[in-house]
């Protein structure tokens, strides 16, 4: 056993860590919030030389992997930093295109796997949450909310994995379906060069939008700011080309959002650090009644709780990565655990962040904002809280 | 990165587990806080000893097996998971052996530890007194030189076990001079039978005297019971602490064997539709596994773990170890409040884990202090 990274995962996260402290993520992501994509882009591209797209993709298809525990490295980076842009999703749609062209549909992953990996097309994925999920597996008064493509203005591709009639068309489902939107939201579709729409056939009826099926969107609705200004939320236009169909999608695209909730979870954890990391510093050179704040035991406390979430769902997600490296039936349950604790820790970080800053934290100008709304963000992202604890229940113990 | 178990490791598990399958008591043992159901653990200890598990982490001569720590992880998952008996000795064999092996003698060693890897002697601890809480370098009992060895006298309280144990490590005042009130401790074993000293049962909420205080009144304890040197017994007790917080005496095993117990409850007991219970449920099975998944974690890497870390695992573990009773108690509805029942025995239990060991309230601060880097303030 040996349940630690290795010097070589270590050494990339430092070096990860170094390349976006020096790169100004902060300016990047307010100017993705204004729908200027190009430092955020620019961020993209280092990303890709640093290889990091490659870590998700099979060796077949340009890229060295699939390595779930450097991908849980890059991906603790790109939280601590901020990195704008459908970083998770460019993973759940190699995750995607690889399976779909195991099980022998290898058109689409020849065509998008490489270009993705070389950082030559920027991609997003909108798909439903599992059909067991959804808010008529008795989840009452759950919005569904998405799934929405975040950044799909940004992207070079929205992928669409839709789930079900009820979900294209809301009129006809539950009362409740129409706290969601109709169609899942793709992240920051306008960066994207692809929008992937994944559809699948759990609704009552079945008309052709409705069956399991992957789609190219043709296009994206407005874009809609998210509470993280670095999520950019589109729902993408109905229709396109079908790149595939049939049971493999559902499959495939069950294995992409195992995929996308474990790199949410491991974005979490980073932004978790990055609030603690902030918060410690600021607790440290704050002073009131003639002394740091970082010496009084009610905020010591507050952040001692914050480090320990953070430290105990680090396990979890490197837990996970070892389940998904092994292809293990267990993996989703370990996944969902991770992203659970990942989530919570992470939002509960935000939280204390902003006590421990006080008014100045609830403030737009200060930088601190851009991980408090994304540790909001990220808990609901490809599977919400309550989703990854009945997943959860099936870990071994 | 893997999860992966050696072929030794396998086969440890394996044994550990058909060991187990074979001796443990089939029916409950009396209760540990009576003194027939003390006899009975003590004999259990002494079958756990025969089969050389009473204590595998230490080296064999002692009588352990010199287990690897992943091979100690391993034992305590199967032990747990197989509902074996609560172990009388954890506070000689997981607290005071490991000071012992780091900071006492070669006779020490060879004199205490294989009486107590059989079960003849029984430790308790005798640390807090009534002054001396979190507080602990406030204690006033004191170590007065004498001719060979020392003379102790003082009031220690809430000490686990001491009712029906054999022999108690303490820490007492031996230079009263010291600029600084940790120093000039000095760590000494006592017998609980020698003259001077007065055992007194402490019931707990429930009644059972699971812990007493001690009197001690000029009670001699000769120079080759003092652990380490006199006057540093501050650093000995902390060696002792980060034994005590951290995996240890509370092994991941012990919590994942729980939650397993509490989903076997949920899934005979519960409304599936209560998804509060039901994430209350998933909550202690995440938490229990991101327990054992640290500690894989710990052992993996080279050398002890820092000790500060101790402080996150015994917050985590005693706040685990809490809510998952308490949920299995609201599981159980209006059953949940007959306090003899196993989960309300634990329940209690568990009520005093943020308290032992160290405060949650004094862990949280060496958490911020040691491991986030905020300055030293006054306690409140």
């Amino acid at each position: 056993m040996r349940f630690a990274l290795d010097d070589g995962q270590t050494a990339f996260g430092r070096s990860l860590d170094g390349m976006f402290a020096a790169a100004d993520t902060p300016s990047a992501v307010r100017a993705w919030a204004r729908g200027e994509h190009g430092p955020g882009r620019a961020l993209w591209r280092r990303a890709a030389d640093a290889g990091v797209f490659t870590l998700a993709a099979p060796g077949g298809l340009g890229g060295v992997g699939p390595l779930p525990v450097e991908v849980g490295v890059a991906f603790v980076e790109f939280g601590r930093h901020c990195v704008p842009g459908p970083l998770v999703e460019t993973v759940a749609v190699m995750a995607l295109l690889s399976r779909l062209a195991e099980a022998g549909e290898a058109a689409p992953a020849k065509e998008w796997v490489p270009k993705v990996c070389a950082g030559r097309a920027r991609v997003t994925l909108a798909a439903p949450a599992r059909a067991e999920h959804g808010p008529r597996a008795g989840r009452a008064a759950a919005p569904a909310g998405g799934p929405y493509a975040p950044a799909a203005d940004a992207v070079d591709a929205v992928f669409v994995a839709t789930a079900g009639a009820e979900d294209a068309e809301p009129g006809r489902g539950p009362v409740l379906r129409s706290i969601g939107p109709a169609r899942p939201y793709a992240l920051d579709a306008d960066a994207a060069d692809a929008v992937f729409v994944v559809t699948s056939s759990d609704g009552e009826a079945a008309d052709g939008d409705a069956a399991d099926g992957l789609w190219l969107a043709p296009g994206h609705g407005p874009v809609l700011p998210s509470v993280d200004p670095a999520r950019r939320l589109a729902v993408p236009a109905a229709g396109g080309e079908r790149l595939a169909a049939g049971p493999a999608v559902r499959e495939a695209a069950a294995h992409a959002r195992l995929w996308a909730a474990y790199a949410t979870a491991a974005q979490a954890l980073g932004v978790g650090h990055a609030l603690l990391d902030r918060t410690v510093a600021h607790a440290r050179r704050r002073v009131q009644f003639g002394t740091v704040i970082g010496s009084f035991q009610a905020v010591k406390h507050r952040l001692a709780d914050a480090l320990i979430g953070l430290e105990f769902a680090r396990p979890l997600l490197y837990g996970a990565a070892v389940a998904l490296a092994a292809g293990s039936p267990g993996a989703r349950a370990e996944v969902a655990a991770a992203k659970a604790a990942a989530c919570d820790a992470a939002y509960a970080a935000a939280r204390t962040a902003l006590q421990v800053h006080g008014a100045i934290g609830y403030t737009s100008a200060y930088e601190l904002s851009l991980w408090l709304g994304k540790a909001r963000a990220l808990r609901q992202a490809w599977g919400s809280p309550e989703d990854c604890r009945r997943d959860a229940l099936e870990l071994p113990h | 990165m893997d999860l992966d178990l050696t072929p030794e490791e396998t086969a440890f598990r394996a044994e550990a587990r058909a060991w187990l399958a074979e001796h443990v008591p089939a029916t409950p043992l009396a209760p540990p806080e009576t003194a027939r159901g003390f006899a009975e653990h003590r004999a259990w200890e002494r079958t756990l000893y025969e089969g050389r598990w009473s204590a595998v982490s230490w080296p064999c001569a002692y009588g352990g097996r010199g287990a690897s720590p992943v091979e100690s992880l391993v034992f305590e998952e199967e032990y747990h998971a197989a509902g074996a008996p609560v172990r009388i000795s954890q506070n000689g064999i997981a607290l005071l052996a490991p000071t012992l092996l780091a900071h006492g003698t070669e006779e020490q060693r060879a004199r205490i530890l294989p009486p107590m890897a059989r079960g003849e002697t029984v430790w308790a601890q005798a640390w807090s007194e009534p002054e001396a809480g979190s507080d602990l370098a406030a204690l006033r009992s004191v170590a007065v030189r004498a001719d060979g060895g020392w003379l102790l006298s003082g009031n220690k309280t809430w000490s686990s076990r001491a009712v029906f144990a054999d022999r108690a490590f303490g820490l007492f005042r031996s230079h009263p001079g010291a600029d600084r009130p940790h120093r000039g401790l000095t760590y000494a074993l006592f017998p609980l039978d020698a003259p001077g000293v007065t055992v007194r049962p402490v019931g707990r909420l429930d009644g059972k005297p699971v812990f007493a205080e001690i009197f001690l009144d000029e009670v001699f304890v000769p120079d080759e019971d003092v652990v380490g040197e006199p006057g540093q017994g501050w650093r000995v007790a902390m060696s002792t602490a980060g034994s005590e917080r951290g995996t240890a005496l509370r092994a991941p095993g012990r919590f994942t064997a729980a939650a397993g117990r509490l989903v076997e409850l949920w899934r005979s007991a519960a409304d599936p539709g209560d998804t509060a219970l039901r994430d209350r449920v998933a909550d202690a099975v995440i938490r229990a596994r991101a327990y054992r998944l640290y500690a894989y974690g710990q052992v993996s890497r080279p050398g002890p773990p820092p000790e500060a870390e101790a402080s996150l695992t015994k917050v985590f573990w005693s706040e685990l170890d809490l809510a998952l009773h308490e949920t299995a108690l609201d599981l159980l509805g209006a059953d949940g409040e007959l306090v003899d029942a196993d989960w309300a025995q634990g329940w209690l239990f568990a009520l005093a884990g943020p308290v032992y060991a160290g405060t949650n309230e004094i862990q949280r601060d060496v958490i911020a202090e040691r491991l986030l880097g905020l300055p030293k303030g006054r306690r409140g």
